[in-house]
């Protein structure tokens, strides 16, 4: 295996990165909570299950170190995927976009394994290669086949080093590439057959894919390799004020980078835009009373962070520089009309069910109206 | 419970309930008594005053019950009796907190032996206990953890005793005084029974009043509390219960959030994760999904490790729920759903054997018979009700609420004499298996009223088309029962929320909006039903145009008929004063705008629209002219000209559209005329159907016209103008001869009225 000493990442050594990994950025909370882990490990976890779970969720340690919460959610899931991976399961993480999927798997890895770098990008495009193994063709030429010329995927060294893989997006990958995962999860080996011979999983490996369950254009899970993963879907914020305070503070950060100049009056705005992205996707209005129907968009909060940095961009350049009705409204359709037959009517259904009738939304209303029409 | 009993082996089981029910205590030996079951007491004269004492087949009480029965050992209830806690004001007092059930040495010192296995001890069921969050959990920490660790059995009472000492301390009555009471005299009931049996006593009852049953207060204080509490004549029997109702939260009380889980727990020998995970995997199986003997494995691997962690010495329901949803339902909170409805909750009916004493809702209803003196006979008669009057309205009600409740002791039949809405026939027959009926529904309620009530609001949940809440709606109008109405009102405006066929919310509408004008004249609120209703308008409006696109022949027909029948409902709807829909009528009004002029809208809806437009007074002459020549000009097919007429034109009051306005019949005519050959006996049958709906003089009429041609226009005008018998130009001298009774009519004033009213004279005068 002397190829995977290669560096798996390009770490700038220089400069600080521009994001640097789960384990470096709390690696002090890591190293605080391996001290004070008195509880069980399972083989090759660098913390206890109880320990990772804490990692997760925040809590101060009896030394008196502060653990910060790097998911604020039900405790139940994050108990759950714990426990899946030390039941030797694969974990699989669902959820609409913005629902930190990628940051849980992340920090999970990072917990459990202490890296979070063997890791696999699914896209349209992703080979099998990237999943099992490829070869360095030079060497293949010249010396033949041999376990020097073998060039591992992520996941091959996390079975054979007994760390946390991670594949990101794994309905983008096309089905045939996604079932090679089968016989990994499910003999925790990978044969490589050319050699005549093969990988076993060592004990402490698992792996942890993340999938956007709503998104159009991807490709199913086969059944088979749905039931080798338990599977936990991430929630939406619970409360609106929880969404509207992601919402800003996103919006704020983008617009930043953007020398979007700040707006003054926008939080009215986005507390409606997230109001109506919440209303549209429970089917029933914030006050529980009416019902209404869901559009097929996904309206996830990553969707309303883009309604309303888009509003902003309008709102600066071409308008008064203060978010107003009329500049969320053409972003909103946009975003909850995908279907231009079955949604137009939801949306419409829904202004004139529920908008129309909310006291201080005229304004909001008539916006919507005149770009609807 | 039972092994408990087994080794304590009292002489005499008090259990808290009410002692009215001592003589109905051998029934629960009854083969056919099968729990569920509740013991229900209720007011003599007032059946809606009751309370229920539910028992489940895992509830202490019942376990003790029928091991008291099994050894014939004597059982008694020793709770307050019914007659004083019934008497207290309408709450049912008699069961407000049933917690945590434990056995209680009486004081004549038997010690409870260990309970063999915690997990599927029935005690763990009705752990509910005022002010925590999760009992369940708190529950199964303070009795496992205790009783595993210390390896005392007799610490998880003293820990739960201990608790619910502390939180007495806290609370003291905790706001309910009744409680002093009741348990003033049960301690009363407990000497007399030590008295009487000398020792072995074995009480069962809420963990809540365990402090209070030990503590010693003297007998006298005990009576003193006991003076001078109300009494009402009651009455106990044992009703059919379900596992749903025992899981309805509030209500009586003594809520179980997941019965069937414990139901489980008690009835399954060992290993009980497991087991239900396999029930599980059966009833996912059952409903099509693929779930493998591997699932099952995986899942309580899942369970029992998420227990470890969760620092618990064995999967509870959240565990395995936890892992059911993970591993089986594929995260998803759906089939999850399913499987809390059908299993954690549980489907299970009681039965209760005849010989138990008759329901209260028979009895309820005599005496509503007698009250509105309508005896119930075999012979069938009619009865004419007047809905104005006191007595009157009251029969409509209750033989409306006996039909809501399958008791069709009268059926409505069609009036006679007048039309009027406030006029009912009823068709009466009482047939003797109607009794039968009437006890099958007193597991609804206990009134007519009440049952009637809780029957609607479970139909209405459980009703499948939007039609039927409507239905159900008009019909808890008509029956006089506002509590339910507001459930029926919210599921109705849920369904019609999520239902995506126009049609549907066409057909409810009509149904709505009569509702709303019987409702008046009963004069029950309809505030909530009008707003209901112009919701439902408004998601119409917005369906309407996108659904009446694309419609071959007889789909299009059918919606002409879904929009005649909103046009009218939205006739009537704009007349009731609520705030919410002040421009319905305009907005229909743009909506069928839109509809006439959509070229993709088959001719028969664009004509209707129209037509509607043009009664209304909204679309002028003109216009309505225009629409036409666009609809019949000589690019439009033919087939779909005739059938734009069909919509304008068609109908009874079609026709004098056409005597009047001649030249929207010059329109008609003059297409007609240029429709070719080979497309005229396509278009026939339509146009056939078209005008064969009109009267035989208005066919006359219009043929007149039509022979007379488009040249005689301008001379020729006016109705009666070429009948025969009638001379060509109207008699002035006559006409205004009719003007004073006119007038009268009218009830115009004679002054400066006949002014105004040379120029309103019919067309035909001036020319």
């Amino acid at each position: 295996m002397s190829v995977s000493k290669e560096p798996t990442s390009v770490r700038p050594t220089a400069s600080e990165p521009l994001r640097p990994h789960a384990e470096d950025a709390f690696a002090d909370e890591l190293a605080a909570l391996a001290a004070q882990d008195d509880r069980p490990r399972p083989a090759r976890w660098k913390l206890s299950p109880w320990a990772v779970a804490t990692y997760l969720l925040g809590g101060t340690l009896p030394d008196g170190t502060v653990i910060t919460p790097k998911y604020v959610g039900p405790r139940r899931l994050v108990e759950v995927a714990v426990t899946t991976l030390a039941t030797d399961r694969a974990l699989l993480l669902l959820g609409v976009p913005g629902t930190a999927k990628t940051w849980v798997s992340e920090h999970l890895a990072a917990a459990v394994s202490g890296d979070s770098t063997l890791l696999v990008q699914g896209t349209a495009g992703t080979p099998e290669e990237a999943i099992r193994y490829g070869w360095n063709y030079a060497q293949l030429l010249a010396h033949g086949p041999s376990r020097d010329a073998l060039v591992p995927s992520p996941v091959m060294r996390a079975m054979a080093e007994g760390m946390t893989a991670r594949v990101e997006e794994l309905t983008r990958i096309p089905a045939d590439v996604q079932d090679t995962l089968i016989t990994i999860l499910s003999e925790k080996t990978l044969p490589v057959p050319e050699l005549g011979q093969e990988v076993q999983a060592v004990r402490g490996f698992n792996l942890i894919a993340t999938a956007n369950d709503r998104d159009r254009g991807v490709n199913d899970l086969s059944s088979a390799l749905r039931r080798r993963f338990n599977t936990v879907v991430l929630p939406l914020p619970e409360t609106v004020e929880a969404e509207v305070d992601i919402v800003s503070r996103r919006v704020d950060q983008i617009g930043r980078s953007l020398d979007l100049p700040a707006a003054p009056d926008g939080i009215d705005e986005i507390r409606r835009v997230v109001t109506v992205f919440r209303e549209l996707r429970d089917g029933v209005t914030a006050d529980g009373r009416t019902k209404v129907k869901s559009p097929s968009g996904t309206l996830s909060t990553a969707e309303a962070i883009s309604v309303v940095t888009n509003g902003l961009a309008l709102a600066a350049h071409f308008g008064d520089g203060v978010l107003r009705p009329g500049d969320v409204a053409a972003g909103l359709l946009g975003a909850v009309v995908r279907d231009p037959a079955a949604d137009r009517v939801v949306w419409q259904e829904y202004l004139e069910a529920v908008v129309r009738e909310r006291d201080g939304w005229t304004d909001f209303y008539r916006a919507c109206r005149e770009v609807s029409a | 419970m039972r092994a408990a009993l087994e080794a304590a082996l009292p002489r005499v089981v008090l259990i808290e309930g009410p002692p009215e029910a001592d003589p109905l205590i051998p029934l629960a030996a009854d083969e056919e008594m099968r729990p569920p079951v509740a013991l229900l007491a209720h007011a003599v004269d007032e059946p809606g005053r009751s309370a229920f004492w539910p028992l489940a087949e895992f509830s202490p009480e019942w376990v003790a019950l029928r091991w008291a029965l099994d050894h014939d050992v004597p059982a008694r209830f020793i709770d307050l009796p019914a007659t004083h806690t019934l008497a207290w004001s309408g709450a049912a007092a008699g069961c407000g907190d049933e917690a945590a059930e434990e056995p209680v040495p009486g004081a004549g010192g038997e010690e409870p032996p260990p309970r063999a296995d915690v997990r599927v001890d029935p005690l763990a069921v009705l752990a509910g206990t005022a002010g925590y969050d999760d009992p369940e959990r708190w529950w199964e920490d303070v009795v496992e953890h205790r009783g595993a660790g210390a390896g005392d059995p007799f610490a998880s009472f003293a820990a739960l005793e201990e608790a619910m000492g502390s939180l007495r301390e806290v609370y003291g009555g905790g706001g309910q005084d009744r409680d002093l009471v009741r348990e003033a005299y049960m301690r009363l009931q407990v000497r007399a029974a030590q008295r009487e049996f000398g020792g072995g006593v074995a009480v069962v009852c809420g963990a809540w009043h365990v402090p209070a049953l030990r503590r010693k207060a003297t007998v006298a204080a005990d009576r003193a509390m006991l003076k001078g509490l109300p009494k009402v004549r009651t009455d106990v029997t044992w009703v059919p219960w379900t596992y749903r109702r025992l899981a309805r939260a509030g209500g009586y009380g003594a809520g179980v959030d997941s019965p069937g889980w414990y139901g489980h727990l008690f009835a399954a020998p060992d290993r009980p994760v497991e087991r239900w995970l396999t029930k599980v995997a059966g009833l996912l199986r059952d409903e099509g999904r693929t779930v493998s003997p591997a699932h099952v494995i995986e899942a309580v691997r899942l369970a029992d490790t998420l227990a470890a962690l969760r620092g618990r010495p064995l999967p509870g329901l959240g565990e395995t729920t936890d892992a059911v949803r993970a591993v089986m339902c594929d995260g998803s909170d759906v089939s999850l759903a399913l499987v809390h409805d059908r299993l954690v909750v549980g489907d299970a009916l009681g039965e209760v054997p005849p010989s138990a004493p008759a329901v209260p809702l028979q009895r309820d209803l005599t005496r509503l018979q007698r009250r509105l003196r309508l005896k119930p006979e075999a012979p069938e008669r009619e009865l004419e009700l007047d809905l104005r009057k006191e007595t009157d309205a009251g029969r409509s009600r209750l033989l409306h609420r006996l039909r809501l409740l399958d008791v069709p002791w009268g059926e409505p039949a069609v009036s006679r004499g007048s039309t009027g809405t406030f006029r009912e026939t009823w068709r009466l027959r009482w047939e003797p298996e109607l009794a039968v009926r009437v006890a099958e529904a007193g597991g609804w309620g206990t009134t007519v009223l009440g049952a009637a009530g809780a029957k609607a609001e479970a139909d209405a949940v459980a009703a499948r088309s939007l039609a039927e809440v409507t239905a159900l709606a008009e019909h808890c109008l008509l029956a006089g029962l506002p509590d339910a109405l507001p459930t029926v009102m919210r599921i109705l405006a849920d369904r019609a929320a999520l239902d995506t066929d126009v049609g549907h919310l066409a057909q409810a509408l009509p149904a709505l909006v009569r509702s709303l004008r019987y409702g008046d004249v009963r004069g029950t609120d309809t505030g909530a039903l009008a707003e209901v209703a112009a919701g439902l308008a408004e998601r119409v409006f917005v369906g309407l145009p996108p659904a009446c696109t694309a419609l071959d022949a007889d789909a299009a027909e059918e919606m002409r008929h879904h929009l005649d029948a909103v046009h009218r409902a939205v006739g009537l709807l704009g007349g009731t004063p609520a705030p919410a829909h002040g421009g319905l009528r305009g907005r229909w009004q743009a909506v069928l705008g839109v509809l006439s002029a959509r070229d993709s809208v088959p001719g028969v809806i664009r004509g209707r629209s129209a037509r509607l437009l043009l009664d209304d007074g909204a679309l002028d002459q003109e216009e309505a002219a225009r629409l036409m020549g666009l609809a019949l000009s000589p690019g439009t097919p033919p087939g779909d000209a005739a059938a734009w007429i069909e919509g304008f034109v068609g109908g009874g009051a079609g026709g004098m559209l056409l005597v009047h306005d001649e030249r929207l019949l010059g329109l008609v005519d003059g297409w007609l005329t240029r429709v070719p050959a080979e497309t005229f006996t396509d278009v026939l049958p339509l146009l056939r159907r078209t005008f064969s709906a009109y009267e035989p003089g208005v066919r006359r009429t219009l043929g007149e016209l039509v022979r007379r041609g488009p040249g005689a226009r301008g001379s020729v005008a006016g109705t009666g103008a070429g009948l025969p018998g009638f001379a060509p130009d109207p008699d002035t001298e006559r006409a205004d001869a009719v003007l004073p009774v006119v007038r009268l009519l009218l009830g115009l004033d004679g002054d400066g009225g006949p002014a105004g009213f040379e120029d309103n004279r019919p067309v035909g005068v001036g020319t």
